[in-house]
């Protein structure tokens, strides 16, 4: 009985089978359906994705300083260049450079350099902000988790991170303030 | 065959491999596959089925929401409210486990109720019966925690009156209850401990279910008729015919879980709880969720502070010992006409005192709440004991097989009446 | 078999209706206004909301918080981002500390919530002649009878009946709890006027503000609904499927 039972019935064999393969079809569908919120739910949330942007005061940065701030949790690097740095960043040929970008492209007005402040390769903070900070071969930053090192653009040099520092969106809202995010 | 190995029938090779090494598929195969299964089985004997689901439900969502959760008097409710406006789905997530509690009671409640009629704690499945009772007892203080977590007024006053229970205990009260606490109300250290056991207790369920499952496995299930099944003819193997009839009971269940959640998520609940714990002041009316309100009425029944704690603990606890009071060797009521009548007045008495729970402590209701008690212990103290001397049972059935298939008229009563145990 | 099933159900059923056991005593019936929401199908009249809004932040904002809402919520309203926006910066929230180490005020965003009225509840009581104006955040949710008793509390000022005297500071309204309330009507006609030409009668203006404050309180209720038709319809296809399975599974048996 229990060997006869459960695999096949003497006749309508086929509708049966069709009926079943439906039914786990249908099952398949709900179960799919019931882990999307689940995994929705762990994804942020509408209050973490709508944070506040970040205003920034340039004025008491003078030309050579730099400040770290925060934004969404990141530390976001602004150096106010002196022209050697911008000179130095703008006189290397794409062909040296890891991931091609020129400075052009990377600053909105010449002097403000503004970053998220994480290397690329495994997500440290460089070093480089404050004077007595370590730049690195190529004067500008330098990651001592995994020897990364960054120019006067934020531009890989040197070391395993694959990408430059990234730009955050941000605005200039007058002339010496700026809005991140 | 390799010496040590388990003999193993399947054949896919993966499946095989790992089956020789760890039996796992064989034991699935044998307690889930061809598990001899009574034939005669109704759509009652499909709700532990539907509390295991349950209980899974329970703890995936409960593990979601305490990602969000903040087990601080400060922010609880606001990260509720969080969970319930900025989290994705999380109002989704929050209002099934929300409702999942009642509906895990519903379940489980009915699953009880069955147990009782067709009286599967009868031997030889005391043990099994037992480890019930424990899960049940495990469950309210789940679900009580649980319903503190909010941090509503009616958590802080709920937790406020559950645990001043245990001041009613003479001496070692007042420290029981100032451990319980830590502190000297209900406050942030209670709500961080009970937060911490609302996620332990459900694995410890886990564990008492499998307990539950392995004494269930070893004794067979009972069935409608309370007799047990004398050969192949009277069992069905549990897969495909089971699993498709739980499978159909599951769909229905979801039908009326989901319509609890999507269309009256706080139907269950009670408004207060939307209010901000404030231990300054007490709601007018302040009861428990619907599924304390039975024993909740029973502790407001007797006018005595320790009566009425112990009544409310006993009126739970006299269910571990209901195997030795019921003295009847029949099973289901069914063939008991005097104690399926007394069952089903207890049945109305529980529904009685869920209505008086739910009611201000006033008149009629504390009187009616009275009669209601006493009849629920008089049916357990007096009336299952003497019913196993005085009752004559209706015939019962030679064997599953003939009473469902109509083969052959039933056998006298006296001659079955005693072989109960299992061979 | 069926009869047990039914059975079963019927046990379901006793337990749900044998539940809603509340709190009796205070027998003031609350009449059932219709709402845009009500019912299964119902959804949130917009304009209405948005009307309530309106109400909300001229009359009821000056002594309840709604602390748990963000100005960006009101996105869902209808309302176009730079609307939001400009709501937003009307008002002046507290942030800092600043590099200096000192808070200081600047004006709203759309991710920033609700302003409240008091900085703590103990302002609010001292500026209310000790009484608490609650949160409105959820208050739909958070009394018996829910958006009903919302419209006839705001709509049940009168005067009281003779042989009732009325203690000091308090107000008389037909709805509420004891009657005696320590808000004075908050509703009076034409205190609002509307930018699409709706009247501003009382009644108008108590529909739109617990419009409003029903949204507030369940912002999720319209895709709740919708999801559980879909839901419900998907569930009862696999249930005839799972009673089609079954029955041929269990169809050598009886």
């Amino acid at each position: 009985m229990a060997e006869t039972a459960g695999a096949t019935a003497s006749d309508g064999t086929p509708r049966r089978d069709f009926l079943t393969l439906v039914t786990t079809a249908f099952v398949g569908v709900g179960v799919g359906a019931v882990a999307w919120p689940f995994i929705a739910s762990m994804q942020p949330a509408r209050d973490v994705l709508a944070l506040a942007s970040t205003d920034v005061d340039l004025a008491p940065v003078a030309e050579g300083q730099a400040i770290t701030v925060m934004w969404r949790g990141k530390p976001i690097f602004v150096r106010n260049r002196t022209a050697k740095e911008i000179e130095e960043a703008r006189a290397v040929p794409m062909s040296q450079l890891k991931d091609p970008q020129a400075d052009q492209t990377r600053v909105q007005k010449d002097n403000w350099l503004v970053m998220i402040g994480i290397c690329t390769h495994l997500g440290c903070v460089p070093l480089g902000q404050k004077a007595t900070d370590t730049k690195g071969p190529y004067d500008g930053w330098f990651c001592p988790c995994h020897g990364s090192a960054y120019d006067t653009s934020g531009r890989i040099r040197q070391g395993p991170a694959p990408r430059n520092l990234e730009i955050p969106p941000y605005a200039f809202t007058s002339d010496t303030k700026i809005r991140i995010g | 065959m390799a010496i040590g190995l388990h003999n193993s029938d399947f054949k896919n090779p993966v499946i095989r491999w790992v089956d020789q090494r760890m039996p796992i598929f064989t034991m699935m195969q044998k307690e889930y596959g061809t598990f001899p299964t009574p034939r005669n089985f109704n759509y009652f004997w499909n709700f532990g089925a539907l509390a295991m689901v349950n209980l899974m439900i329970m703890i995936a969502t409960g593990i979601f929401l305490a990602m969000h959760y903040t087990p601080h008097t400060s922010y609880a409710f606001d990260s509720v409210e969080r969970i319930m406006r900025d989290v994705n789905f999380g109002w989704l997530i929050r209002y099934v486990h929300m409702n999942g509690a009642s509906m895990f009671f519903i379940v489980v409640f009915i699953h009880i109720w069955r147990g009782m009629y067709y009286g599967s704690y009868k031997a030889p499945r005391e043990l099994l019966w037992m480890l019930g009772v424990v899960i049940f007892l495990l469950m309210m203080a789940t679900a009580f925690m649980g319903y503190v977590l909010p941090w509503g007024q009616m958590s802080f006053w709920g937790a406020t009156v559950i645990t001043n229970l245990f001041s009613a205990f003479p001496v070692v009260g007042e420290w029981i209850v100032q451990l319980l606490w830590g502190g000297f109300s209900v406050d942030n250290p209670t709500l961080n401990r009970f937060f911490s056991l609302h996620y332990l207790l459900p694995f410890v369920i886990v564990g008492v279910v499998f307990l539950h499952v392995v004494a269930l496995h070893i004794t067979g299930s009972n069935n409608p008729l309370g007799v047990e099944p004398k050969g192949p003819q009277d069992t069905l193997p549990f897969h495909p015919y089971y699993t498709a009839k739980d499978s159909f009971g599951l769909v229905i269940y979801f039908i009326v879980f989901a319509g609890l959640v999507f269309f009256a998520p706080n139907y269950l609940g009670h408004p207060d709880n939307y209010i901000p714990a404030n231990p300054l002041v007490t709601p007018a009316h302040i009861v428990p969720e619907w599924y304390f309100l039975p024993f909740y009425a029973i502790l407001r029944a007797v006018p005595d502070k320790l009566g009425g704690v112990l009544m409310m603990f006993g009126s739970i606890a006299i269910l571990f010992v209901l195997p030795w009071l019921d003295s009847s060797p029949v099973r289901s009521m069914r063939f008991r006409p005097i104690a399926r009548i007394a069952f089903l007045l207890w049945t109305i008495c529980f529904f009685v005192l869920m209505y008086c729970g739910g009611m201000p402590a006033e008149e009629p209701y504390v009187t009616i709440s009275r009669f209601a008690t006493a009849y629920y212990f008089a049916y357990f103290l007096v009336i299952l004991p003497l019913l196993g001397r005085l009752e004559r049972p209706l015939p019962l059935p030679e064997s599953i097989a003939r009473a469902v298939l109509g083969g052959g008229g039933p056998m006298p009563a006296g001659a079955v009446a005693k072989p109960m145990d299992k061979a | 078999m069926l009869r047990t099933a039914l059975g079963a159900f019927a046990v379901i059923g006793a337990l749900a209706t044998a539940t809603p056991a509340r709190a009796a005593g205070e027998a003031i019936s609350i009449p059932n206004h219709p709402f845009s929401f009500d019912g299964i199908f119902g959804t949130y009249d917009r304009a209405s909301a948005q009307r309530g809004f309106q109400v909300y932040k001229e009359v009821c904002s000056n002594c309840h918080a709604m602390h748990l809402l963000s100005y960006r919520n009101l996105r869902e309203l209808g309302l176009t981002e730079q609307q939001v926006a400009a709501i937003a910066s009307q008002v002046q929230v507290q942030d800092g500390p600043n590099d200096e180490g000192q808070m200081f005020e600047r004006d709203g965003r759309p991710s920033d919530r609700f302003r409240s009225p008091f900085p703590n509840p103990q302002a609010a009581r001292a500026a209310n002649n000790g009484a608490y104006p609650p949160d409105l955040s959820v208050i739909a949710k958070a009394r018996n009878g829910g958006a009903d008793y919302l419209y006839a509390l705001l709509t049940g000022y009168a005067d009281p009946p003779p042989g009732v005297t009325l203690m000091d500071g308090m107000n008389y309204n037909r709805y509420f709890p004891g009657h005696q309330i320590a808000m004075a009507a908050p509703l009076n006609p034409d205190q609002v006027e509307f930018a699409d030409g709706t009247p501003g009668t009382v009644e108008n203006m108590a529909r739109d503000v617990v419009t409003f404050l029903q949204w507030a309180a369940e912002p999720e209720l319209e895709q709740r609904r919708a999801m559980g038709f879909k839901i419900i319809l998907f569930l009862t296809i696999l249930g005839g499927l799972a009673y089609a399975v079954k029955r041929r599974v269990w169809a050598d048996v009886h």
